[in-house]
């Protein structure tokens, strides 16, 4: 397997911490992911329009990078760019009209007929590396750190892409648990962090947040770990104006789940990038001791 | 358009004359046999030697630049033309002072293409990404056609330097349309109305100013120049004859076409 990494856009600027705790922790793995050296933005949002194809031409375009570099998988990390990607792969791979539209249309470039593998972060963990190794790197456990798996929409729906089980998943439970942590089972894992309506409809969009991450505390969780930038935004970021919003609002640590992996790994903290975080993010490490044990 | 005679067809062909570069007083007219082609400029056909640039074919046919011809030398941009060929659905471009004319063009040139500048006050930015997205938001209508890219005629990666700047890597974004000349086709083939030349203009001049390193030795050989490094030879070479002046410039060491870059002169005197 030669391994391309697709970062996306938004990991080289306001998801920094997305990236670098992700590099750092494929590095205590000893698995070498090679940047795209020619990419271009996956589009972010997969047109739900079936005749819609122009809106396809990004992440073809990007696969067809990956292929002409020698690569026969891509590895993505934000679950967005996972999402339109793996579903412009099985557009081309499975509908011949459409894949002729769109290879007749970049006519610039070489013809595409799906033959890149498309993997997120934690398939490739599962399938590729094996839990066990995951455990064998950890030197730091995340014991009594009690976390909330947040899955979202777009690593799981639609189920032809999803990495795991629509609606009962585990596989990021098994990657917490290999890190030492206990993963919290919640109601709201699966369910729609309001996405843009952030945009559209703030106020709605925060209560949509807000009750999620009410789920997550409700079921003992101490922090909640996700894999996608726009989560991030709405259920992270937007913590400051939920806590005016609501009386009874408290503050929840948000991680990216390659956080917590560096962090298990000893990875220095400096690859995470926590600034980027609210500082709660690294309060709760302290508190349980977990960057205190991080070796030299 | 199958019509038209063939071209190369020997009765169509004409003598082209050019007068030689001396004169005619100095040597006799030198005669070209220059083979005639049909062109078709907005649409009307003319028929002009096949060895002219698009330029001078346009005023071989009677078009006269009375201003904005550009610079002729492939460089300002002001003479951008787009073309189709008989039978081929694609579009091409050149410059028309660069481009030899190919028989049965359809062309039209398109100096100027309109396209809003954000305007800023450059001493306030930066040279953060988020600056940059914010003067030109329709960035983000970017969806990757690469239609930018196939019209340039400068073969500037137009898509490739948009997708660095939507990622915010405005270094890789100012080096890849480095050879921009600001003629504009790529905006006047965008789909998502963005006008690329305008943003990679800003993105260089913030990697000059904001991203490149300064050149730390330029203000220790400014602080040298005015503490007086180079008085004395100044005032010694001012102080010479004219002649003494002249021989010593003619007999000045020159670097050689091909130097290495360890290459340094005998005296470094005055250096």
């Amino acid at each position: 397997m030669k391994l391309g990494y697709y970062p996306g856009c938004t990991l080289k600027t306001k998801a920094k911490n997305l990236e670098d705790s992700a590099l750092a922790s494929l590095e205590v793995l000893g698995i070498e992911a090679t940047e795209l050296e020619r990419w271009n933005c996956c589009g972010a949002v997969y047109s739900l329009a079936d005749d819609d194809l122009i809106h396809i031409v990004a992440p073809v375009r990007d696969l067809i990078r990956a292929q002409q570099q020698g690569y026969d998988t891509v590895i993505t990390l934000c679950s967005m760019c996972y999402n339109t990607l793996a579903r412009a792969n099985e557009l081309m791979k499975n509908d011949e009209e459409k894949r002729n539209t769109l290879n007749d249309f970049m006519d610039e470039e070489p013809d595409y007929f799906g033959d890149v593998k498309v993997v997120h972060f934690l398939n490739f963990l599962e399938d590729e590396v094996g839990w066990d190794k995951v455990k064998e790197a950890v030197k730091v456990p995340l014991n009594g750190l009690k976390v909330a798996p947040y899955y979202g929409c777009t690593l799981l729906r639609p189920k032809e892409v999803g990495i795991d089980h629509p609606d009962n998943p585990v596989m990021f439970h098994k990657f917490l648990n290999a890190l030492g942590a206990e993963a919290v089972d919640f109601d709201s894992a699966t369910e729609c962090c309001s996405a843009y309506q952030s945009l559209a409809h703030p106020d709605i969009a925060l209560k949509v947040s807000y009750d999620i991450l009410q789920d997550a505390t409700n079921k003992g969780a101490d922090a909640l770990a996700l894999a996608c930038p726009l989560c991030d935004y709405n259920l992270g970021r937007k913590q400051g104006k939920m806590l005016e919003m609501f009386e009874s609002a408290n503050e929840v640590p948000i991680y990216y789940f390659t956080h917590l992996m560096a962090v298990a790994f000893g990875v220095p903290i400096d690859r995470n990038h926590f600034e980027l975080n609210r500082e709660s993010s690294v309060e709760l490490l302290k508190l349980k001791n977990l960057l205190s044990e991080v070796p030299a | 358009m199958s019509k038209r005679p063939s071209v190369g067809s020997t009765g169509e062909d004409q003598i082209f004359r050019r007068p030689s570069a001396g004169g005619a007083a100095e040597a006799p007219v030198e005669e070209i046999e220059v083979r005639m082609i049909p062109i078709y400029i907005m649409g009307k056909r003319y028929e002009v030697p096949e060895t002219l640039t698009i330029m001078k074919a346009m005023e071989y046919a009677g078009f006269q630049y009375i201003r904005g011809c550009g610079c002729r030398g492939g460089v300002c941009g002001a003479c951008a033309t787009v073309y189709r060929k008989p039978g081929d659905y694609k579009i091409y471009t050149g410059l028309a002072c660069q481009t030899v004319v190919e028989p049965e063009m359809y062309l039209t040139q398109l100096p100027f293409y309109p396209a809003n500048r954000a305007i800023y006050e450059f001493n306030e930015l930066t040279g953060k990404p988020e600056e940059v997205h914010a003067l030109y938001p329709e960035l983000f209508r970017c969806v990757a056609c690469n239609a930018c890219s196939k019209v340039c005629p400068m073969d500037v990666e137009v898509m490739d330097y948009i997708a660095a700047v939507k990622r915010g890597d405005l270094k890789a974004a100012s080096e890849i349309s480095f050879d921009c000349i600001q003629c504009g086709l790529c905006a006047s083939r965008c789909m998502g109305e963005l006008p690329q030349y305008h943003i990679g203009q800003l993105v260089r001049r913030i990697n000059g100013a904001y991203l490149t390193p300064r050149a730390e030795h330029l203000a220790t050989m400014v602080a040298n120049i005015e503490a007086g490094r180079y008085k004395e030879c100044l005032d010694k070479v001012k102080g010479l004859d004219a002649d003494t002046l002249r021989n010593i410039y003619q007999e000045r060491e020159l670097e050689p076409a091909v130097a290495g870059e360890d290459w340094t002169p005998k005296s470094n005197e005055c250096l």
